[in-house]
């Protein structure tokens, strides 16, 4: 390893302690303030499981019940932290189980390390039992991955892959340490990572990209404002409250950009997106000045591409280099943190209130109002809606819950009703849209703010992809609110197919087991609710337990989302119906 | 927007995984590399791939650009052929006899500026350096006579415009 050449010389003088290679992954861990973890042991792993067991009282392992949950756990606890969520798994069949939780971290960019066992290095390449080729299965799916053969190597990789999954644009990294590795013993000495030669996490502003920037806004007379995950990573909520206050832009914000502004803000426009608001969608094509910052233009967020936007100038705040003009074409790039480009532009950009243009945001609200939000919040017909119930949460939990959604209808209904006041609150998969998602995250959430409220809002479909995590929250006692709307199908594809399949339901048409039963089972509380008049209860009990809670609730069968841009429409032809 | 051929050189960590990482780039995006190289570079540790696309500047543009971002990767460049200076090398295997029976064969050697590398009692072996043009053009003066064995290598380039990447390297230290 070349690269961290210039450490390993300043740590030749340093203390060091005789220990096996898997013992070091313990202190690794520690000296990198990991506390917590979650995982699945085997027969490769299995070294590493017995140090875990010789420090458990500074280390604690989570068993989830399968890999998977392991991965998604460490990202629901990264999501909610800020810090790096951590994975462990045996080779083989355990590696290849963290695979979707990978990707999941890898197009979300959150910070994770995922640990694996690996055969003997005498094996590899033999076909030994449990071998797989977890580098090559992964490498599409980490920021970076490695793997250790060699005790003496597990410092400085250790070092390396909680850097390089915190520092700029956070990621996944994959370690794979050979059984050999985590027996042998060596000096073990720890020295953290500060930065890798060929690796530049943070760009560094141009001073007149902020000078650009700020012209075209401070000339704008419909400027609009797109905010992403971004401004969440980089914790520039603040910085982008005084910029939307100071000149008066309406924001808007993609799934993934959720809570990093008060969702009643005054200024806060809404979701941008397929199933986003309708004013801050019909409105992308009307502004003049398109203010995009920490979002990377999803085809979600877009609609088709080359329908987006083309009247308006197009500022792109970014801190990875290769996400600019790869979607859209921007007018001006700012390359850097969000903290530090927003704090950089603030200075130079004029005061303004722009009610005019804002009063076009409320106009096309009034419209979504009346259309969709009111029959979704208070409705008149028989058949609860997943809308209501958010609302009841919202309620309930004083806009100050966590709120883990999983893929589907139900988190379009999550995210587009869910209130939030604190940032780091909304946990769902935006960009991988993974089914399962929500129940293991949910427990990572609650072991990662302990003091909040966290709520996981599920579909009856996604639910059972990862149902077994159930054993985890009782185990353990973890204090989440679970909470299935059951509509008895896979809702988002059912809707798909009343809309463009003319209504050939697929395979979409659930056949569920008795829920409530299930989660007594793992001696969890657990209540069903399919009438109106027993939901605000059911949701006040719920929320007011102290131990962890299941509800289901029964909703309108063949409800759909809406409003909803078509795939391949574009932005301007978002449908209210 | 027409497509052309990019020669994309890339200075890297000397890494046995990144091979995989780049070329799992043009897999996704189902881009055919028509020329791969991968070797050290003027730096001391710094090894250097060659890979030759024939596609748009954008998508030259695009995957550069996802390359880069790999985390051992140093600085990736693309450029058009005006814009480099660059070869091909090619081996022909060929019956020993034809070199006393073809007189031909001794005008082709001469002309196409080749080199006789080995010659055995069966076999003879030319080495050919150049464009891939003038290897393609040999080859078809080659081919009636009979060629046991070919191959070409990728191409190799030199840019025209300067590649600071010891300037970028002490950046990078001085950066961390």
């Amino acid at each position: 390893m070349e690269t961290l050449k210039a450490e390993k010389t300043e740590t030749k003088n340093k203390k060091t302690m005789r220990i096996s290679g898997a013992e070091a992954i313990i202190h690794c861990l520690l000296a990198e303030g990991v506390d917590l973890l979650y995982g699945y042991p085997g027969g490769a792993i299995m070294p590493v499981y017995d140090e875990l067991y010789k420090f458990q009282d500074k280390l604690t392992h989570i068993l989830t019940r399968h890999e998977q949950g392991a991965t998604h756990a460490a990202q629901g606890y990264a999501r909610v932290t800020g810090k790096v969520g951590v994975a462990m798994a045996t080779s083989g069949p355990g590696a290849t189980n963290l695979v979707t939780g990978i990707a999941d971290a890898q197009i979300d960019s959150t910070p994770m390390v995922c640990i694996t066992g690996q055969v003997f290095r005498h094996l590899l390449g033999s076909d030994a039992f449990q071998e797989t080729d977890i580098i090559g299965i992964s490498t599409p799916v980490t920021k970076w991955n490695y793997q250790i053969t060699r005790a003496s190597e597990i410092p400085e990789i250790m070092a390396k892959a909680f850097f390089l999954a915190r520092s700029g644009r956070p990621g996944p990294v994959l370690v794979d340490i050979t059984k050999n590795a985590q027996l042998e013993e060596f000096d073990f000495s720890y020295e953290q990572c500060k930065g890798v030669r060929s690796y530049k996490p943070v760009p560094k502003p141009e001073i007149s990209a902020i000078d650009a920037a700020a012209e075209l806004i401070n000339r704008a007379k419909k400027p609009f404002i797109v905010f992403g995950q971004g401004v969440i990573l980089g914790e520039a909520e603040e910085e982008l409250k005084a910029l939307v206050e100071k000149a008066g832009i309406p924001a808007a914000w993609t799934i993934l950009g959720l809570s990093a502004m008060d969702t009643d803000h005054p200024l806060n426009v809404g979701m941008v997106g397929m199933h986003g608001n309708y004013g801050p969608n019909i409105l992308t094509n009307e502004c003049d000045v398109l203010i995009a910052i920490g979002m990377r233009f999803d085809d979600r967020v877009t609609g088709r591409l080359d329908d987006y936007a083309k009247q308006a100038k197009v500022i792109h705040f970014e801190i990875d280099p290769a996400e600019i003009n790869k979607n859209v074409v921007s007018d001006v790039a700012v390359l850097g943190n969000s903290k530090e480009t927003l704090s950089l532009i603030l200075p130079k950009i004029n005061e303004n209130k722009h009610e005019a243009w804002h009063n076009k945001f409320k106009e096309k609200y009034k419209i979504e109002f009346d259309e969709i939000i009111k029959p979704q919040l208070n409705p008149s017909k028989p058949g609860l809606t997943m809308g209501e119930v958010l609302k009841e949460i919202n309620i309930a939990s004083e806009h100050k819950a966590v709120i883990v959604s999983d893929v589907g209808q139900h988190q379009m209904f999550a995210c587009r009703y869910a209130k939030f006041k604190q940032s780091k609150s909304n946990v769902t998969s935006g960009g991988l849209g993974t089914m399962g998602f929500a129940l293991p995250a949910a427990i990572g959430a609650k072991m990662g703010a302990m003091e909040r409220e966290v709520v996981a809002i599920i579909g009856d479909g996604g639910y059972q992809m990862t149902i077994q995590e159930l054993g985890v929250i009782f185990q353990h006692n973890i204090p989440v609110k679970i909470v299935v709307l059951n509509n008895e199908h896979l809702g988002m594809v059912r809707q798909w197919q009343e809309l463009f399949f003319e209504r050939r339901y697929a395979s979409t048409v659930m056949t569920n087991p008795d829920f409530v039963k299930i989660a007594e089972g793992y001696h969890i509380k657990a209540k069903r609710v399919s009438e109106r008049e027993n939901l605000k209860d059911a949701v006040q009990e719920m929320m007011a337990s102290k131990d962890p809670y299941f509800l289901e609730v029964r909703v309108e069968k063949e409800d759909n989302v809406f409003p909803m841009i078509p795939a391949g429409a574009s932005v301007s032809e978002i449908r209210l119906k | 927007m027409e497509k052309e051929t990019f020669t994309i050189s890339v200075y890297s960590e000397n890494n046995v995984g990144l091979l995989n990482r780049i070329s799992g780039i043009f897999l996704k995006r189902h881009v055919n590399v028509e020329s791969l190289n991968v070797s050290k570079s003027e730096i001391d540790g710094v090894s250097k791939f060659t890979i030759v696309i024939v596609e748009t500047y954008e998508t030259a543009r695009k995957i550069v650009g996802q390359i880069e971002k790999q985390i051992e990767v140093i600085k990736a460049y693309f450029h058009t052929n005006d814009e480099t200076i660059y070869q091909e090398s090619a081996l022909f295997k060929i019956k020993s006899s034809l070199l006393f029976d073809e007189r031909q064969i001794q005008n082709i050697i001469k002309e196409s500026n080749s080199e006789i590398v080995t010659v055995s009692r069966d076999f003879f072996v030319l080495s050919k350096t150049g464009r891939r043009k003038e290897v393609n053009e040999m080859h078809s003066q080659l081919e009636p006579f009979g060629i046991m064995q070919f191959v070409r290598s990728g191409r190799i380039a030199i840019t025209k415009a300067e590649m600071p990447i010891s300037t970028l390297l002490e950046e990078f230290n001085l950066n961390k």
